[in-house]
């Protein structure tokens, strides 16, 4: 990323006293740790595939799901990684307003997915559907809940980045850091696209 | 830089083009999953258009088409290992054992 660029471009892999870039090593590690979220998301797709046909007495897919809303939902969260990579152009700019701006309508768009997350479970579960109902409701509810984890541990940390920036103390390692919660975003993001796709459009 | 491949850096104007884009393919998205004469393929075709979205996601808003190689590695590691493994497991579960 542009911040990153720059500083490898000053600083290459290795110093001359052989010790890493901490900001190669800390974008390294997010990626590790993003490529076995890979796994763990990977799995409960796969959960949700074996099981979504088995509804017991309870509402299948097709009976409880609200595309057209679920799709409004995907688009917020869609636009909400436009707002990221906005923070961090502004971050790599130096443009510390800028980007605070960006880092709220990011979070602000990640609660209002949050919330239509959220109202979804609560019409799900008035019509019967709840995580204890079937085996397609258990594995529906655990998948989902946890990419909603994932954009609630996002949405924490975009708001720290934000008012934390406001005393000016990280500014040094702000674009980093900045990049760094990025990354988690965008995966959280393109998790969705899979979900949304699989999981909503794929059973109706 | 020793494995990085960076030629041009991608502009706020460029990002806004991609956001429009993941709309337009969202909406093809939706409209394929109502029309009733898409049915024989709507599946190869749902896939292809949230394969776009990814790789446009992931390509530059993660910017990984910019970045060092060994992110874009690390990362295809388990984009590459995650179907392969729960490819096998969809397998033996769905088919092979069987309800």
């Amino acid at each position: 990323m542009t911040t990153d660029t720059a500083v490898t471009a000053a600083h290459p892999d290795h110093h001359s006293d052989h010790h890493p870039d901490p900001a190669v090593v800390r974008k390294t590690a997010m990626w590790v740790f993003l490529g076995s979220e890979f796994l763990f998301f990977g799995s409960l797709i796969t959960t949700f595939l074996l099981y979504r046909t088995r509804v017991n007495d309870g509402p299948a897919a097709a009976d409880v799901f609200d595309i057209p809303f679920t799709s409004v939902s995907s688009f917020v969260l869609l636009m909400s990684s436009l707002t990221m990579v906005l923070a961090h152009h502004a971050a790599g700019r130096k443009d510390w307003r800028q980007m605070r701006v960006w880092l709220l309508a990011t979070a602000l768009l990640g609660m209002v997915f949050l919330a239509g997350q959220v109202f979804e479970f609560t019409e799900f579960v008035h019509e019967g559907l709840t995580v204890s109902t079937s085996p397609f409701g258990s594995s529906f509810y655990v998948l989902t809940g946890f990419h909603g984890a994932h954009v609630a541990v996002g949405v924490v940390l975009l708001l720290a980045l934000a008012f934390m920036s406001f005393g000016g103390k990280f500014r040094d390692t702000e674009g980093l850091n900045v990049e760094m919660v990025g990354l988690y975003w965008h995966f959280v993001d393109i998790v969705w696209i899979a979900i949304f796709t699989i999981v909503y459009l794929l059973q109706v | 830089m020793t494995d990085a491949t960076v030629h041009h850096q991608p502009t706020p104007r460029d990002y806004w083009v991609i956001a429009g884009i993941l709309f337009v393919i969202t909406a093809i998205e939706i409209s394929v999953a109502y029309v009733d004469a898409f049915d024989p393929v709507v599946a190869p075709v749902l896939i292809t258009l949230s394969a776009v979205k990814f790789a446009l996601v992931v390509g530059w808003f993660m910017h990984l088409k910019y970045d060092l190689k060994r992110y874009r590695a690390l990362f295809y590691i388990g984009l590459v290992a995650a179907p392969i493994l729960f490819g096998a497991v969809l397998f033996t579960f769905g088919v092979l054992i069987g309800d």
